[in-house]
């Protein structure tokens, strides 16, 4: 037995770890359930159903009971309108970014061409570089293209080219290809040319090669991919406050929005339904991840 | 039917090396193997035997040169319009298939029916005594099992040619010796040409019938096990198969097949046999197998009988190997141990003087550098 399994330094440092990562949730996840219009005080929680007593006054109605502030949050047009936006966004960027991920993946780890170590460089600089420099630098980028083009074409009212849920998109995609790209390469490093030659030498050609084996053989990495891409562009909030515009407001941007004005235990309710995604899909991958690592020891 | 099963026609393979320079990996080899022979290509790493399979498998294509199969010259062919299958060193079965599925693969690809699929998949399994694992995964297989799937994957497409890249190399040396046998056997059933490549020169031996023995790219002695081990062409061959001794000398006289060898180190004259024909004053190099140095107590009236000293003894149950110096030549010499007794006397021990007699033809003279 490692004795330093026992120790009380371990021990209390641990404790602390999980203290300050689940505390705070806990305590977030509490207050959805708080009896009170705002969540500055805990008022204890919803017990009954109908009409409901809040602290002061008010009385409200609370056909949900305990759930109370969650029903509220399924009325709020807003919030539905937000996290319409905010599934749109990570879905088809993830789905993108996955896409051309992996074939940079691929053709960084087979192909020799010029300015080869320079591209691998530069497609990891978004990982690296602060989030908040490439927001401003994609609004900036943005703004002068489409000035350029509403002044060219001469688009005029609705015409205009503006920020909305297209440069969202694209801004997603582009942060989110580096990792993509990464996880799907470490994977590739594992990955014997044999069994494509393989099924060459049993009469596939390299298309079907690619569909058959390479992809499945691949298939755990590029799922980690995409999760890890979706789950970056479901809480990303720097980089959508600078592309975002009319209509495309996302999650992460109308809770921030709402922490200017009052703090309702909506926000509370929101959080706590957004917790059980994210954790889900975290979940997901690191069970993705936990099978890669062991098919590849399979390999060896 | 063509005269040859695959023919290589002066190919070379020519690859960059990482100091930006060229070197040959196959260099200029004409090969001919026959139509259902076990052909082996022999030799240490990096000799081009593994480039030359890959050039038939169409992986790589000859800098210049051809390869045909059968009759056909292959050119740059990619390997999925080739009558050859592959097993490969490390089987490279596919993980997210299953048994049935991995050998089923080859003959989708050909558009196959599904009936047809099912009972040449069924045989081909039972021919490597695999029926009844179609479903598993080939995880969920030994290294002999999934060694038997990757057979089994290439011949259930009735290649013309079978090519075996190193398929024993990752087995343990009893399952290995068993599969050698194994597959010796399933090559007569079937019939199909194999090549088999392997660095392990025992492995090469027993399986063939015929034999190349590679080098920097070159082909260096082709021929049958018996006349690789038994009458090597030159030192490079005598010395990669099996163990041997070599003394350097002169040619003093031939004629009748024998010849005579001046050899200054051991300051006498020995007599061998040789391949080729040697004139007098050529250099040659002697090659004496250390079991076929006979070792006595007394001389013998032949020609090649000299007083030694045993150096060192080492008893190793079939054998006793034995260093003995000749005139301060350092030779060996494997002597059987074909009567069991516990004896010490019986067997040679250090630092006793006794005779060496070796058979002209046990001698070989080996062109001299």
């Amino acid at each position: 037995m490692n004795p330093y399994r026992r120790s009380l330094f371990v021990k209390v440092m641990t404790f602390l770890v999980y203290f300050f990562l689940y505390a705070p949730i806990i305590v977030l996840i509490t207050y959805s359930f708080n009896a009170s219009r705002t969540n500055i005080v805990f008022a204890g929680f919803i017990t009954q159903f109908g009409p409901l007593q809040m602290s002061g006054t008010t009385v409200v109605q609370s056909p949900c009971g305990p759930f109370h502030w969650f029903c509220e949050l399924a009325k709020n047009r807003e919030v539905m309108n937000a996290a319409r936006n905010t599934l749109t966004i990570a879905f088809t960027s993830t789905i993108s970014a996955t896409v051309i991920g992996t074939m940079a993946a691929l053709a960084l780890q087979r192909y020799n061409f010029r300015l080869k170590a320079f591209s691998e460089l530069s497609l990891y600089i978004p990982i690296v570089i602060p989030e908040i420099v490439m927001g401003i630098g994609i609004l900036t980028l943005f703004s002068q293209l489409f000035t350029f083009f509403n002044n060219v074409l001469n688009l005029t009212g609705s015409a205009r080219l503006g920020m909305g849920l297209a440069t969202v998109i694209v801004s997603h995609i582009t942060f989110s290809i580096p990792f993509v790209t990464m996880v799907v390469r470490a994977r590739l490093q594992g990955f014997d040319k044999s069994f494509e030659e393989a099924a060459m030498d049993l009469g596939a050609n390299e298309l079907v090669t690619f569909w058959r084996v390479t992809l499945p053989m691949l298939m755990p990495g590029v799922l980690s991919g995409a999760l890890m891409a979706f789950t970056l562009s479901l809480d990303d909030f720097v980089i959508t406050f600078f592309t975002n515009g009319p209509g495309s407001t996302t999650l992460p941007i109308y809770v921030f929005g709402l922490l200017r004005k009052i703090i309702t235990p909506q926000v509370n309710a929101l959080s706590t339904v957004w917790i059980l995604v994210v954790f889900t899909v975290v979940l997901a991958l690191q069970w993705l991840q936990g099978r890669e690592s062991r098919s590849q020891k399979a390999w060896k | 039917m063509p005269d040859f099963a695959v023919e290589l026609r002066d190919v070379v393979k020519t690859f960059p090396t990482p100091e930006g320079g060229y070197v040959n990996a196959v260099d200029h080899v004409d090969m001919q193997i026959k139509n259902g022979e076990f052909f082996s290509l022999l030799g240490s790493s990096g000799c081009g035997k593994t480039t030359t399979l890959r050039m038939i498998a169409g992986f790589e294509w000859p800098t210049s040169g051809e390869v045909y199969i059968g009759d056909q010259g292959q050119g740059r062919k990619p390997p999925f319009q080739r009558p050859v299958n592959t097993v490969f060193q490390s089987y490279a079965l596919f993980q997210h298939m299953t048994v049935f599925q991995n050998v089923a693969f080859g003959l989708e690809m050909e558009k196959t029916s599904n009936e047809e699929i099912k009972s040449r998949v069924g045989k081909v399994l039972e021919m490597v005594k695999l029926n009844g694992m179609e479903r598993r995964s080939p995880r969920q297989l030994s290294g002999g099992q999934q060694q038997r799937v990757a057979l089994a994957r290439a011949l259930v497409k009735l290649p013309t040619v079978l090519l075996l890249d190193e398929p024993l190399g990752a087995l343990d040396l009893k399952l290995r010796k068993e599969m050698q046998l194994e597959l010796k056997s399933l090559q007569r059933e079937v019939g199909i040409t194999f090549i088999f490549v392997t660095h392990d020169q025992e492995e090469a031996l027993t399986m063939s019938d015929r034999i190349a023995v590679m080098s920097l790219g070159k082909v260096m002695q082709f021929g049958a096990p018996v006349e690789i081990y038994e009458r090597p062409n030159c030192k490079f061959v005598a010395d990669f198969i099996g163990e041997t001794n070599f003394l350097e000398g002169v040619v003093q006289s031939s004629g009748d097949g024998t010849v005579r060898v001046q050899v200054p180190r051991v300051n006498s004259t020995l007599t061998g046999v040789a391949r080729q024909e040697y004139k007098v004053g050529d250099p040659v190099v002697l090659s004496i197998r250390p079991e076929k140095i006979r070792l006595v107590e007394t001389p013998q009236l032949n020609q090649n009988c000299f007083e030694v000293i045993v150096r060192n003894a080492a008893y190793i149950g079939s054998d006793t190997r034995l260093e003995v110096d000749l005139n301060g030549v350092k030779l060996k010499v494997w002597e059987q141990n074909h009567i069991s007794t516990l004896d010490p006397r019986a067997y040679h021990q250090g630092t006793q003087t006794a005779w060496v007699s070796i058979m002209p033809e046990n001698i070989l003279v080996l062109p001299g550098e």
